[in-house]
């Protein structure tokens, strides 16, 4: 067997859709956020004053939800939570210390990023709808009023779920060596993959699981 | 406009330049004199330069249907049956009212747009407007309205560049009846005061003013025969206020959510600061590995690249 030849976690099509999402994310985000707090209304400068950031940030935000929806068909199944997550999440202490262990071998996902996936899907499924009763140029007269102020008021908490979870999902990214570049570049290391997600790892290289009951080492 | 008698303006979290005292003004609207002639609405047209497109008659005199961005009072008119048989022609001049504490300036989002001046006028600025209609959505009296040529939210202004210079609004110059007159709030409320003692030595028991607190008081006033249940007026609310969930939309949850999405920021940073990034070794021998778990992950089944080498992708 090969020991040093890296892996590929994500093809090409799979990186292209994820930044895709990432791109319309920032500018879906930004636009919102502009119109979320007085404090942030300076970004509308970003997208060419006031109006036109309404008008852009419902196209942003559709075009966001479908490259999303490619990403949820690609990825769903890898996302299910398992008995093994659980374990995980207990374990969460000594994984935000960069302590391996006692922390269970996991696949392609860890508990983190699987409940980020549905995180992310249940947002993004709230902000489309509410978003959809709230676009005022197209849709808002079909709906009564307190439809749209129920809308107003999930489309804004939805919206700081996202983006909360994307500052967690973006600095997990920065704290956890190389994985920006599985979804950069698509390759991760031997190494890599066996300390992150040693299932995985071991399912697509065929390694056979370790004899004995010994505990895993740092 | 001089600037310095506003003394709110929409998603504006400083105060705004307001050292001026003034009188709060009020329009005072007497639905028990009003004869339903339209010459308020014909007014405000001509006034304010509106022209609204002819509408279709839809078997009652309320004429346009409904207010547009080119119909900004409206009469309504309501057949009321009494409990004791008796047929009233209830008839209301609809159009913004100029609530102390406006909803519509709570919910913009545009630093500006709607203003509140030192005399109590909320007044909408198109220039400012970006035609989102959160102001609609924030109106407990569904009163603004967004026009399809330009996207700007229209509404009332109580003829505010003619306030400002000494002169009643233009639909108060003009009723035929004095059904609607104009001045100072308390002085309004005064005249309302006198007009309800003489309802009600004519039978008019629950005659009362029109002036919601939920809202702080508004500065379009009615005196209506039955203020027990004004939504008998083709619908005015009998206790409006801004909604709680424009409340929790537009109130100290922003301002939190911000600061929480701060902390996420500043607690990534502080913790690659403490414990730092974790790194792999990449010389890193095969460890002996916890056999403890045997599951697969569901991810196998569908995940297959194949052989590292797999087709497609090269190694770069």
């Amino acid at each position: 067997m090969n020991h040093d030849k890296p892996i590929l976690r994500y093809t090409a099509n799979e990186r292209t859709n994820h930044w895709l999402v990432a791109i319309l994310f920032m500018m879906a985000g930004l636009s919102g956020l502009a119109l979320f707090h007085p404090a942030l209304f300076w970004l509308t400068h970003l997208f060419g004053g006031g109006p036109w950031t309404r008008i852009l940030h419902p196209f942003l935000g559709v075009a966001m939800f479908v490259f999303f929806v490619g990403l949820v068909v690609r990825f769903w199944r890898a996302n299910f939570i398992t008995a093994n997550d659980r374990l995980w999440l207990r374990r969460i202490d000594r994984v935000m210390l960069n302590k391996a262990e006692g922390v269970p071998a996991i696949g392609k996902y860890n508990a983190g990023q699987k409940l980020l996936f549905w995180t992310l899907l249940l947002c993004m499924l709230v902000l489309l709808v509410s978003g959809v009763v709230m676009w005022r140029a197209w849709f808002s007269q079909y709906f009564g009023i307190s439809t749209l102020r129920l809308a107003s008021v999930l489309h804004a908490l939805a919206a700081f779920v996202l983006v909360l979870s994307i500052i967690v999902h973006i600095y997990a990214g920065i704290w956890i060596k190389g994985s920006v570049g599985a979804m950069m570049h698509g390759w991760v290391s031997r190494a890599w993959a066996r300390h992150h997600h040693e299932l995985w790892y071991r399912d697509v290289t065929g390694d056979k699981p370790p004899q004995g009951p010994t505990r895993k080492k740092g | 406009m001089a600037s310095q008698d506003i003394i709110a303006r929409s998603a504006t979290t400083t105060a705004p330049p307001s050292i001026r005292q003034q009188q709060a003004v009020a329009k005072l609207i007497d639905t028990t004199k009003c004869i339903g002639c339209k010459a308020c609405q014909v007014a405000c047209s001509e006034w304010n330069e509106l022209r609204d497109g002819v509408g279709h008659n839809h078997g009652t005199y309320d004429n346009p249907q409904d207010l547009t961005a080119d119909t900004w009072t409206l009469m309504r008119f309501t057949e009321h049956e009494t409990a004791d048989g008796n047929l009233e022609w209830l008839i209301r001049k609809d159009g913004c009212m100029h609530c102390a504490e406006p909803g519509c300036l709570k919910a913009c989002p545009s630093p500006g747009a709607i203003i509140k001046h030192a005399n109590g006028i909320v007044d909408f600025n198109q220039d400012h407007c970006i035609g989102c209609g959160y102001c609609i959505t924030g109106c407990p009296f569904n009163i603004p309205r967004i026009s399809q040529k330009d996207h700007k939210a229209y509404k009332c202004s109580l003829c505010s560049d003619r306030v400002a210079v000494g002169l009643e609004p233009a639909c108060v110059k003009t009723c035929p009846t004095g059904a609607i007159v104009f001045g100072t709030k308390d002085d309004m409320q005064n005249h309302a005061a006198e007009r309800i003692v003489d309802l009600k030595s004519r039978g008019f028991d629950n005659a009362g003013l029109y002036d919601p607190d939920g809202v702080g008081g508004t500065h379009v006033m009615y005196v209506l025969h039955h203020a027990d249940t004004p939504r008998i007026y083709a619908g005015l609310p009998d206790q409006p206020v801004i909604s709680p969930l424009v409340g929790l939309w537009k109130g100290i949850s922003k301002p939190l959510a911000l600061m929480a999405m701060g902390a996420a920021v500043v607690a990534g940073f502080f913790h690659y600061v403490r414990v730092g990034p974790q790194r792999v070794e990449e010389d890193e021998h095969p460890a002996p590995l916890d056999s403890s778990v045997h599951q697969v992950d569901p991810a196998v089944h569908v995940y297959d690249p194949g052989r590292p080498d797999g087709p497609g992708e090269q190694r770069p």
